[in-house]
């Protein structure tokens, strides 16, 4: 899968991994580019596969492309972000390829959120301040579940709360009601709503203190296991990723420079600005690093200055 | 004796739900000490007190019993006694793209507490502005001077922060999240600017923090904090490698570990094949 010349590095022991597995989306030399002025490439030919029930780790520094990759996995790019080239396929638990970037219309709105959904950044903003959670998760399945009655909604919508860990009886409560963490289980309940087969999420975590943190991430692993989703998770924290990822794939300046197991990233990081990443977090109880506190071996006013 | 101390702290908000009213005791009999030369870190979840204590110490927030002394003397609230606390005791904010005023240039931002607090003046100014930011590493100063906030990363506008807290002459610092904010491949960058400022100018510091991995490697010291309050606090390697308390143990597993990995994923299975 890593054909092209350019690919990132890797290791043998990771195409020992993915032999084994089951491939669920493949991006193909996908380039995005935003239409300003000069033009900026966001993302350059960039070719990943992602496996049924993997949890894949997108990391790199703000500005390198994860979200706008992201983006072009769903097809939720608007203007002046433009899809330039490559190709996106998504192969359905029933045998069909689809071509996602092919898809217009009813086909497009039908595909999106029942095959992959998405928890987007700042999740914790993004349910609407003026209706119930109730109605936000039923706008969901009227739309994708037309056929669906009022009392069978109803029990969805409770069903789904409870998988996410929040009490069934939040459901008539608004977003202003709910802490940080819950909103952001609401947001995953909705994300799961429709049992899609990949789940792309967008920094889950990111603003919410670490023992809210672990909550979450351990509902996202106890439901991985129960329906087999596979996971883009997208995110710069890096040991987090290490800790919960089965792959991680390292972007920098909208390349994916390194793609391997985590096992092979936290042992032996090949690419120098994937040693650097790691580097740049202290170890909590491990050795302290010879960086710290000096202000003198890592200052970075050069490294910024991009 | 230089020092900043805070003895038995409490605050107390009034909580309403309906009808009902209530008090919530967010900060319970806190009491620690800054020195010079010291960084004291405050960890803790969200809601556990640790911003209440720094608003308390930059009075932004009036205790509602006990007392924080500078040099062993009660502060001062109003008139030139405050003023004169805030040219000692400086806060650095979570949000640079909040704390700077968008309007604004840089030379600005650092011109006025320069001025206020009587430091320079006239054609004083510009040096000294030049000297806090050659001193936070931004360099050329001219050319940063004439910036403004967006024209900057985020990593630039937390040292103009820094900077902007210097320029008093502060002999104590308070930084709330001050890197939580950051990108991760610029926030050590940042802490070293902090540690390095620290010890050139004998400077205490308070970090606050939920990042337990900075606090070990950044402050001398830990105070954890759990529901207003100190619930465990020792010199920083002794609460992290040997935590006492359940909360803290709490606090440390579930910050992110790269050595434990896959040990979450088989811990769920065993939790599934058990229920």
């Amino acid at each position: 899968m890593t054909a092209t010349t350019t690919g990132p590095l890797s290791s043998p022991t990771h195409d020992d991994h993915v032999a084994r597995l089951e491939p669920v989306l493949t991006a193909r030399n996908v380039s995005i580019e935003y239409q300003v002025d000069p033009p900026v490439r966001a993302v350059d030919d960039v070719s990943l596969t992602l496996h049924r029930g993997e949890i894949l780790g997108l990391a790199g520094e703000s500005g390198c492309g994860k979200t706008t990759l992201a983006y072009g996995l769903n097809r939720l790019l608007k203007p002046p972000a433009i899809l330039r080239s490559g190709d996106v396929t998504f192969h359905d638990a029933n045998g069909t390829d689809i071509d996602v970037v092919s898809l217009t219309g009813d086909a497009l709105r039908a595909f999106r959120w029942d095959k992959v959904s998405m928890v987007f950044q700042g999740a914790m903003n993004s349910l609407n301040p003026v209706i119930s959670v109730r109605k936000q998760l039923g706008d969901v399945l009227t739309t994708h579940r037309p056929q669906m009655g009022t009392k069978e909604r109803a029990a969805r919508s409770a069903e789904l709360l409870e998988l996410v860990g929040v009490d069934p009886t939040r459901l008539d409560s608004f977003a202003h009601e709910l802490s940080g963490g819950m909103r952001q289980r609401v947001m995953i309940a909705m994300a799961m709503a429709l049992n899609p087969q990949v789940m792309i999420m967008d920094e889950p975590t990111t603003a919410l203190d670490v023992v809210v943190q672990r909550g979450i991430l351990r509902e996202i692993m106890r439901l991985r296991e129960r329906f087999n989703f596979a996971v883009v998770f997208i995110t710069h924290d890096l040991p987090l990723l290490l800790e919960i990822s089965d792959r991680i794939a390292v972007m920098r300046a909208g390349r994916i420079v390194e793609l391997d197991t985590s096992e092979s990233i936290y042992a032996r990081a090949q690419h120098p600005y994937t040693r650097q990443l790691l580097d740049s977090f202290p170890s909590l109880t491990g050795d302290r690093g010879s960086f710290v506190r000096t202000g003198v071996t890592r200052d970075a006013a050069e490294e910024e200055a991009s | 004796m230089s020092s900043l101390e805070v003895r038995n702290l409490v605050k107390e908000f009034k909580v309403r739900s309906g009808l009902r009213s209530g008090t919530l005791r967010a900060v319970n009999d806190v009491s620690f000490t800054l020195e010079p030369g010291k960084t004291l870190a405050l960890v803790g979840e969200s809601g556990s007190g640790k911003s209440t204590v720094a608003k308390m110490i930059s009075q932004l927030e009036t205790p509602t019993s006990g007392e924080i002394l500078l040099d062993g003397r009660p502060i001062g609230r109003r008139g030139r006694a405050l003023s004169s606390y805030r040219h000692q005791v400086q806060m650095v904010f979570q949000d640079p793209f909040a704390s700077l005023n968008p309007y604004h240039t840089v030379a600005h931002h650092l011109e006025r507490p320069l001025k206020l607090h009587g430091v320079a003046s006239g054609d004083a100014l510009g040096p000294a502005v030049h000297d806090l930011l050659e001193r936070v590493n931004l360099t050329p100063a001219e050319l940063y001077a004439v910036k403004r906030p967006h024209e900057m990363s985020g990593g630039q506008r937390q040292r103009v922060a820094i900077a902007r807290a210097l320029a008093p002459g502060a002999r104590f610092l308070v930084a709330d999240e001050p890197v939580s904010m950051l990108d991760v491949s610029i926030r050590l960058g940042v802490l070293n600017l902090l540690a390095r400022l620290q010890r050139e100018e004998n400077l205490g510091v308070l970090y606050i923090t939920h990042d337990l991995a900075t606090a070990r490697h950044f402050s001398d010291e830990i105070i954890v904090m759990f529901r207003g309050d100190i619930v465990e606090r020792g010199p920083s390697d002794e609460v992290i490698l040997d935590p006492q308390h359940e909360y803290t143990k709490t606090l440390l597993a579930a910050a992110p570990e790269p050595s434990r990995h896959g040990r979450l994923r088989e811990e769920v299975r065993a939790e599934l094949a058990a229920s």
